[in-house]
Parts: C-alpha cells; structure tokens; sequence
C-alpha cells in the first residue's frame, strides 16, 4: 500500500517536497515581470542584507522546531544582545580595535546565556518551550529597556579611539571589493553551510531530528535526549545574538526594538520551508526558501510602493496559503 | 441467492492502491448472528477490506448487500447509516471525556442545543448494564479506566447506534486473559440476539475459542471460506501463509550456560513493582509471564531505568549496576525492546536506516561527523540478517508492516551490541509469518553466548520459546517454572494465585 501510495503520489510528494523552492521561482519571476528593478544587482544585495539576520534567527529557531520546541524569545535576544555591543562600544570604551572585539563576544555571549537558560527551563525544568521562551522574551525585553532607558545607543564613529566601532559599521554597511556582496551576506552564506553540514552530515543533527520525531523512543534507545534539546535552544540564543551584531554593525545604533517581530518571522520561515511545528520535520535549505520567501514579498512590495500596513496583511494571507499547501498535502499522505 | 438472506455479502470487491492491487474480487459474507473471523498475515488485506466496508476507502469494483438490499457505502455516515460499526485496535476515545459524553460523542442527544446531562448518562448507565458492566460509572474520564473498560466503552459506543454488524480489529491485544473471557461473554451475547460480528485477530486459540466461521485472506485475494469446526489451527496456519508450517516455533539447541549473566535483587518501583527478584544465564530464554497489570512491564521499565526505580540492585555479568537510566543500561549491556512499538519502539517519521543506528551512532561516526557509506552498509547487513521487507532504507519507518516495524525495533537493539536483550510483548500485533522470523532472531541471539528476557500475554509463546519462566503476581513473582513445568495450566495457578496442593 505504501508503494502504491508512492507511485500514485511521486509527482505530488516531489511538488510537496520542493514547494518553497517552487515558491519562491514563482516569486523571483513575478517580481521580476512586475518592477524593472527588481533584478538589478543593487536591489538583489539590498534584499539579501536585510535578510541576512533573519536567516540567522530562523536557522537558530529551527533548531527548537524540530526537537518539538519554540523559540519566542529569539526577537529580545537580538534587542538585549545587540544594545549590550552598542553600550559596550559607547559607554564602556570598548570602542577600539581589541575593545570591539570584546563587544561583540559580550553581544554573542549574552545571546547565548540567554538561549542557555530556555535550554535549562524546556530541558531540565520541562516547562512547555511556548511558556518557558515567552519568560525569557519578558525578561530580555525589560534588561533591554534599563540599558538603553528607551532612547538609541548610538555608536562612536570617526571620533578619537572608535577604530574598532569605525571597523564594525564598515563590515555591516559595506560588500567585498570584488563583487560587492555585503560582508553579511557572505556571513550568512557561511552560516548555512556551517548549518547544512551539522544537519545533514553529523551525529548532533541527527539526534536534534530524532528528538522531536519521538523524544520518548529515542530516550530508550539510550540517547541524552535532554542535552540535545538543551543545545538546540543554546544554539538559538547564540544565533540571535549574532543576528543581533549583524542589525548592530549595519544601523549603528541599539535600540530596543531592534529585534522584535523577528521570531515571529522566522518561525513563519521554518513553517513555510516545511518544518512541522510538532518536530522531527524541516531542513536547512527549505527554511532559507522560506525567509527569502518572506523577504521577497516584503521586497517587492515595497517597489510597488505598498504602504506597510497593507504589506502585514499579504504577508498574513501569504503564509496561510504556504501553510494550507504544505498541510493539505501531507494530509495525503 | 441461498435460501437464508445474509446479513452482510460483499462481493467481488477490488481496490488498486496506484499500481498495487491491494484487494482482487474479494468477497465476504456474514450470516446474521454469527462471529466471523477474518485471518490473514499483516498486508492480506484484511483491514482494506474492513476501510472499505466502514466507509474510510472506497470501492474500485465489487457489490456489497446488507440484508440483501444493494447499498453503497462512500463515507463513514452511509457505513453507520447501514448499521455497520467498527473498532479499532488504537481506541477511538476521547480520553478526557466522561464515559457517557463518549459513548454518545457522534450523536450527543438531547433537546434542541441544550444536553440534557442526567437522560445521557442514564442511557449509557442502561447499555453499559446491558452488556453486564453497571459497575462502569458513566460520569468517569475514559482516561481513569484500565484498557479493558475502555473497550467496553468503545463497544457501547458502537452499539448507541444501534448497529448489526460489528467490526473488531484486534480487540484482545490490550486485554489480559481474565478480560478476553469477558469480551468474549459479550460478543456471544450479541451474536444471539443476531448481531454479525467481524473479528479480526492474530491469536489462533481466539479465533477457534469465538468464532463461528473464519474467512481466510492472502496477498488480496480469499484464501477460502471455513467452517471453525472443520479446521485445525495448523491448517488454518497453512491456509494464511500458503505453506504448511513445520513447527510455529523454530528449534533451538540450547546454549545456556553456568555463568549468571544477569540479577536482578528485590526491585520496588511504584505501586506495580514490589520487591522482584530473578537471575538469567547466559544463552537463556527467560519468560516474565503474568496477567496484564501483574507488573512485568513496570519491572523491566524500571530496570531498564526508563522509569524510576525506589530501591533494588541488578548486576550485569556480576557487575553490579550503580546508575540507572536507558543511557547507562544500554552502556553497561542490557537494552530493552519497548512494549509499544509506535510510542516508545521506532521513530516512525524518519528514514528506517536511522532507526538502525540510532542508538549505535557513535559507532559510525569521527568526530562527530557520521561516515555514511559504512552506516549504509550496516543497515544493509541487518535488513539482509533480520529479513525485514522494505522499499528503501531512507523510507520512513511508517511505510512498513508492523511485523517489520519491529524487526526495525529489534535491529536497533542489536545493533547496540549488548548481551541482556528485554523484549517486552516482541510479537504483539505481528503476523504469523513475522513472528516466526522474530522467534528465529531470538534463537540467534542466545546461540551467540547472550541472554534474552522476554515478556509474553501469549500463553503458546512462552511454552515455545522460554526456558525457564518467571510468573509474576502483584508485582512479585509468585514462582518459576523451568522447561518442563511449563504448563498452561501450571502458569495460570501462579498467575492467579491458586493454590498449590
């Protein structure tokens, strides 16, 4: 029956499979019909920098995913860490070349502590991911807030000792000398290969799918089911705060809302590249499909002039259809 | 037409899944008051056929008359409509409902939108005496009763729509001995007062103790129709699988050596566990034999350190264990095959392969990076040992059958290169020809110098396979048997606590 089931259905699971992909031709194409602007080179970096720290998060948040998990705190984590470098590099004199340095180990550090304490709440305490990560979003929202009073931390650039804050702000607003990409970008490039690798290459990627497929089976099959989980939200955290540099280095400032929304976003990535929301399902590459997905339309519209209120709702109705298509077909199944 | 007017005919009924036949001009006919079983290996047919009947699949060719009268059943309402009501083996249940709420869940009567609480619960009060069950309180969560009573539940609920046939899909799976007789003191019950009913199962002594007639199905076609009386439950056997059986049980020549490979001392976990001791030898069968809720899969759970274990020591080839967790039991030699399969036994939704290797991975890997040709390999050489059927290794795990599900579930065990393999109920819900194999894997593990715990509900098996049995009773083992003692009879004093004379 099963074999049936695969022949009838061969063409169906391909589409199934390689939606996002298929979605996201579709999108390249259409926009690029619709605006002349759309494919110039400039355009095209534009739209890969601002998505180069969602992709971040999304990566991270899809790790929590697919043990079973969520992440709601990912938006915080890059408010408090990235407002941590700002006031690191402002106030603290760690503006110079070594001071940086220290910045942005501090800003990925907190990120991490951060991401390490929903691993400590969802792994050890067993508190639901939902609750335990919306604590944490709470909590890294108000320190957020009593770094920067509510007003921008704005970065010393070309003043006596800002070298290394001058250096920051070049990387996050600026390409290679030889084609131009932004630093970010080729960040982001290395990021998911990175990410690629442990995911489909190693024992660790293994074990965080195999977590969220059947937590229970994999526990008696003599696994430490508990360290992946805890890792998968250590990573998440880490992931945000360097999102959080990246958001840092191209605006030059901390400010708190920096961040928010972007969880949302990202676990609107992971679910439109396929992810199951119940875990032990979603990849790499697909949930990149999907924020380049989310990018796109956010993109295009705005070429279109579409006032960004009217743009929350296409890309509400959007990511119902992504879902709808990814859901009735594995109802299929 | 015959003289007698069937309750149920279907008739030359075909489905094609894709290129697959999964059904060819089947039929099945079922008299009024009569239990009819349906037999066949797991993928005959057996439960395409019932989907079909229920609604849940439709036809591709075939007639099916009720009472005589064609009818054409395309959902589940025309199937309920036409009086045919099925159980299924995962309960339908809504757990977190009242007895009552779900015994009327498809059809909560009652004025206009409002329900009226005291008439619901009085009628199921009412069937649920009928069937000899008023100590079921209709205003209890389905979720507070033991697995028996939930089937009661399931089969009131069936009968709250009045139906005349009744489909069971292996109904006595989740019962204890002492359960089944009930069941089957309702489904007599039913059957005279002219209900139909399918019963579909893998425990042959049940077929012949039940059923009326047996119609026997092999890769989608009829194998035949039989009297019950007519049969012995060897040909029956060979009517299923096409060949005749030489024996159900392989033979084994026995390796057991002095040496204890394994002892546990005076386990206490729970309620359920109260003080358990035994010893294995090497290149043992051990049966842990009982009635459900005697506390077998709580003692080895709680040895296995899946759930907490009070107090209590277990020594490994004289080693004694100091911290118990799957983690360690596995690192120090002993593994366990979960009781259920789907829950706890595989990880459906992922590749067969990584199931394999799952708890083996280090094996295959170098820093941290999994050398895929030789994991490969390996799953090769266990898909090629334990004789599992499978399309692709990278498949998911819920494409296969159950029996190959658990020889996945076993090969994962195996693959964990321990010498202590608990196997808890390790052929439940398998065919017959799967569970042959599964005997077979177990005779090969203690030919190679291992020991094997085995937890069975089936009295035969552990006859067959065990070499010495422990009965347990209340969370104790009340004694144990050795080869030669090992009895129906003998088991069933202990299991109950008959006294000796």
């Amino acid at each position: 029956m099963s074999e049936a089931a695969k022949k009838g259905g061969s063409a169906k699971a391909f589409l199934v499979k390689y939606s996002p992909v298929i979605i996201l031709a579709a999108l390249v194409v259409v926009s690029s019909i619709i605006s002349p602007v759309f494919l110039s080179v400039q355009n095209i970096y534009n739209v890969l920098r601002q998505q180069a720290p969602y992709i971040m998060v999304a990566l991270g948040v899809l790790m929590t995913i697919l043990t079973g998990g969520i992440d709601l705190s990912a938006g915080f984590l890059i408010s408090v860490s990235h407002v941590f470098l700002a006031a690191a590099a402002a106030w603290w004199g760690f503006a110079s070349g070594g001071g940086i340095v220290v910045a942005i180990l501090l800003c990925l550090g907190v990120g991490f502590a951060f991401g390490c304490a929903n691993g400590f709440l969802v792994a050890k305490l067993k508190l639901a991911a939902f609750i335990a990560t919306l604590a944490v979003m709470m909590i890294a929202k108000g320190l957020s807030y009593i770094i920067t009073g509510g007003s921008p931390i704005k970065l010393p650039l070309e003043v006596e000792g800002s070298e290394g804050s001058d250096a920051l702000i070049a990387f996050g607003q600026s390409g290679d000398p030889v084609i131009g990409l932004p630093y970010a970008v080729w960040l982001a490039i290395i990021v998911v290969i990175i990410f690629w690798f442990i995911m489909n290459q190693t024992m660790f990627g293994r074990m965080i799918v195999a977590s969220g497929s059947n937590k229970q089976a994999v526990h008696l099959a003599g696994v430490n089911v508990d360290k992946y989980i805890f890792s998968a939200y250590a990573i998440s955290g880490f992931m945000a705060g360097v999102a959080g540099f990246l958001i840092c280095a191209r605006a030059g400032v901390g400010t708190s809302t920096n961040g928010d929304g972007y969880e949302l976003d990202a676990i609107a990535a992971c679910v439109i590249g396929g992810a199951s929301l119940s875990g032990g399902k979603g990849g790499v590459l697909m949930t990149i499909c999907g924020v380049m997905i989310m990018g796109l339309i956010g993109n295009i519209m705005n070429l279109l002039s579409v006032a960004s209120y009217p743009q929350q709702i296409i890309k509400g109705l959007i990511i119902i259809g992504a879902v709808v298509m990814n859901g009735m077909t594995q109802k299929d199944e | 037409m015959a003289d007698e007017v069937m309750r149920l005919e279907m008739k030359n009924i075909s489905k094609n899944f894709g290129g697959v036949h999964a059904l060819q001009n089947v039929s099945l006919s079922l008299r009024p008051g009569e239990v009819h079983a349906l037999c066949g290996e797991n993928g005959a047919g057996k439960s395409t056929l019932m989907k079909i009947l229920s609604g849940a699949y439709s036809r591709d060719a075939g007639e099916i008359f009720i009472d005589g009268e064609p009818v054409n059943i395309k959902n589940p309402k025309d199937s309920v409509d036409h009086g045919v009501s099925i159980i299924y083996q995962e309960f339908a249940s809504v757990p977190d409902l009242t007895v009552a709420e779900n015994i009327f869940l498809n059809h909560v009567r009652g004025s206009k939108n409002v329900i009226n609480w005291k008439q619901l619960n009085a009628k199921a009060k009412e069937l649920l005496e009928s069937l000899g069950f008023g100590q079921i309180n209709p205003k209890s969560k389905v979720r507070e009763l033991t697995v028996a009573y939930q089937q009661i539940v399931e089969i009131c609920k069936a009968l709250s729509t009045n139906c005349s046939i009744l489909i069971l899909d292996e109904p006595s799976a989740v019962l204890a001995n002492a359960e089944i007789r009930q069941l089957f003191g309702i489904l007599r019950k039913l059957r005279d007062e002219g209900k139909s009913i399918v019963y579909i199962s893998h425990r042959l002594d049940e077929v012949f103790e039940i059923c009326d007639r047996i119609t026997v199905m092999k890769d989608g076609q009829n194998a035949g129709v039989v009297n019950t009386a007519d049969v012995t439950e060897k040909q029956l056997v060979s009517m299923m699988i096409g060949r005749d059986l030489e024996s159900y049980f392989p033979e084994r020549e026995s390796h057991i050596g002095d040496e204890i490979m394994f002892e546990v001392k005076d386990i206490h976990a729970g309620k359920m566990v109260q003080g358990v001791s035994f010893k294995v030898h090497k290149g043992e069968v051990f049966g842990l034999s009982g009635l459900v809720g005697a506390g077998r899969t709580e003692t080895v759970r709680a040895i296995f350190g899946a759930d907490k274990m009070e107090s209590g020591q277990v020594f490994i080839n004289g080693k004694e264990v100091k911290h118990f967790s799957p983690r360690n039991s596995i690192g120090s030699g002993y593994a366990l095959l979960p009781e259920d399969r789907k829950r706890h036994g595989v990880l459906l939704d992922l590749p067969i392969l990584y199931n394999m290797t799952i708890s083996c991975l280090p094996k295959f890997c170098s820093g941290g990076r999994i050398r895929k040709a030789e994991e490969r390999k390996f799953g090769d050489k266990m898909v090629d040992a334990l004789k599992i059927k499978i399309g692709d290794k990278m498949d998911n795990t819920s494409s296969l059958s159950g029996g190959n599900q658990q020889k996945v579930a076993v090969s994962k065990l195996i693959a964990s290169d321990c010498h202590v393999y608990i196997l808890d109920e390790p052929t439940r819900g398998v065919d017959v020809g799967a569970k042959i194999e599964i005997y077979k894997i177990i005779n090969d593990i203690v030919a190679e110098g291992n020991a094997v715990i085995m937890i069975s509900s089936e009295m035969p098996e552990i006859i067959g396979m065990c070499d010495r049995v422990a009965v347990m009773r209340n969370g104790t083992v009340a004694g144990e048997l050795l080869k030669d003692e090992i009895t129906e009879q003998n088991m069933i004093e202990l299991s109950m606590g008959v006294n000796k004379v």
